[in-house]
């Protein structure tokens, strides 16, 4: 379980977080939501220890990441894999190299075993003949695949997802849910997807937590986000919806 | 206006904890080894072809101006030795290495590392639980710190050998006249003295390089500006060692 408490964070004179709380159920798969620049990405980062919070804690595990000595924090850091928006691939290697990676370095598998658990990978995320390819030879959607198939190589607890879909036309960015879905269900991971695509959202999350000026505006399950009788989240995901095709009148012009 | 007055000492504070970083996580051997191996490849031998060329040519061009300005006075030809290659061995081989390798070793470390924080390649190193900065800072700084002096070697042979080629090849003097003067005024302190400048120079290029690249902010344009500084930097440093190194060595 992940526990966000009273989470602060400025970089210089601007406030990002301010009293951010946030409780991440095992086995669950959260959307983080709010418009751009809103502070959820920031907020992921603090999920893995990449960002400092400059009050508040951030518990995984019931461990605080934000007090624990570097060597713990590596320690607590091998339960994640984390799908970065750009990918993260590393350039000079290949896409099986980019995979075998972590496996190389964390896990005490034979080259063989490496080998057959990276074919596992590339498959599980429909990419089985990349292997040889640079990520410079491959499109935005494969490079997010083969960095999924990186991200899920040592097995991790939580999966957090940066803007999984951004950038991806829609059939590739029901590709990447459906494998956000099937990673979910097969791998019983937890899932944490910071995400303004609300299509996404609506696919793949349990619940949402909504970040809008600098707070947790509204936390809940996906189905209760409908029956809100607030302005905010009401014009954030009616605006979404619109954009994406899904609200009942967004295919009627006036 | 206090933080712009603050932002030197900030850098020069957060460079030595990088380096205390780096230096720290030496134990972690198998996390960097083969990225140490391949550091030096890049660094050193990739580097030979153009040491060589720069070496050579300036120890070519160095005794024909030295057998030039000598040409009117009554000193022996032997002399023109006894200048060039302690010049070469003090100076030139550690200095002219240093400058070439600053462009081309530092600015592409910087850039290197500058891409990998700005496309999230080092944030994807650290949530794998590996340390970043023992994986790609400490063997880039220390292959800086074993191939330097390799460079510098090499460069002194080649340039030595380039002034002996020119003045034979030019009718200057011989090779024995040219011998004989490097002999007489021969120093054994000088070739400890030109590993130590270039050990310091390698450590000079390779840690600004890789810490104006680890810290990289913005996209393109942060990656162009930190390769830019270090290069520009590492020159910079490298003449104020250059000089407390003779004046409190020699």
């Amino acid at each position: 379980m992940i526990q966000i408490e009273h989470l602060h964070k400025s970089f210089g004179d601007l406030d990002v977080l301010e009293d951010v709380s946030l409780n991440i159920h095992e086995g669950e798969t959260l959307a983080i939501i709010g418009h751009s620049g809103s502070g959820k990405s920031v907020l992921m980062k603090h999920i893995v220890g990449l960002l400092s919070p400059d009050k508040g804690r951030v518990l995984v595990d019931d461990v605080d990441i934000c007090s624990v000595p570097y060597e713990r924090l590596r320690e607590v850091r091998k339960h994640f894999g984390v799908l970065f928006q750009g990918g993260a691939l590393f350039d000079s290697m290949t896409s099986e190299e980019n995979v075998a990676f972590p496996l190389e370095y964390f896990s005490s598998r034979s080259p063989a075993e490496i080998k057959a658990r990276v074919a596992e990978c590339l498959e599980l995320v429909r990419m089985p003949d990349v292997g040889p390819k640079k990520p410079a030879e491959l499109s935005g959607g494969m490079r997010k695949r083969v960095a999924l198939a990186r991200a899920i190589a040592l097995e991790p607890k939580y999966i957090l997802y940066d803007e999984p879909t951004s950038g991806l036309d829609p059939q590739t960015s029901n590709t990447i849910d459906e494998l956000i879905q099937q990673l979910a269900e097969e791998m019983n991971v937890t899932s944490v997807v910071v995400t303004h695509d609300m299509h996404s959202v609506f696919n793949i999350a349990d619940r949402a937590a909504f970040l809008y000026g600098k707070n947790l505006h509204w936390v809940g399950p996906i189905n209760a986000i409908h029956d809100r009788a607030d302005p905010v989240l009401d014009s954030f995901v009616t605006a979404s919806e619109y954009h994406v095709g899904t609200h009942p009148t967004a295919s009627s012009p006036s | 206006m206090t933080d712009r007055l603050l932002a030197p000492l900030h850098a020069i504070g957060t460079y030595f904890i990088l380096m205390g970083r780096a230096f720290a996580s030496v134990r972690e051997v198998r996390t960097y080894w083969s990225n140490f191996i391949t550091q030096m490849v890049r660094i050193g031998v990739e580097s030979i072809p153009i040491v060589a060329l720069a070496a050579a040519f300036t120890g070519a061009v160095l005794t024909v101006q030295t057998a030039y300005q000598l040409q009117t006075s009554f000193v022996p030809n032997t002399i023109i030795g006894s200048i060039v290659v302690p010049s070469m061995m003090l100076e030139l081989a550690a200095v002219i290495t240093a400058f070439i390798l600053a462009g081309r070793v530092g600015a592409r470390i910087a850039a290197e590392l500058g891409t990998m924080r700005v496309s999230e390649q080092i944030d994807a190193l650290e949530v794998m639980g590996l340390n970043s900065i023992s994986f790609l800072i400490l063997p880039r700084v220390l292959a800086g710190v074993v191939m330097f002096p390799a460079l510098y070697i090499f460069a002194c042979l080649i340039g030595i050998g380039g002034g002996l080629g020119i003045a034979e090849a030019a009718g200057l003097l011989s090779t024995t006249e040219f011998i004989e003067g490097a002999r007489q005024f021969y120093q054994p302190f000088d070739p400890y003295f030109g590993l130590i400048k270039s050990i310091t120079f390698g450590f000079i290029i390779t840690s600004i390089a890789c810490y104006k690249g680890y810290y990289t902010k913005g996209g393109a344009e942060g990656v162009g500006q930190s390769t830019t500084e270090a290069a520009v930097q590492s020159c910079v440093f490298v003449l104020l060692a250059d000089l407390a190194l003779a004046v409190l060595l020699l």
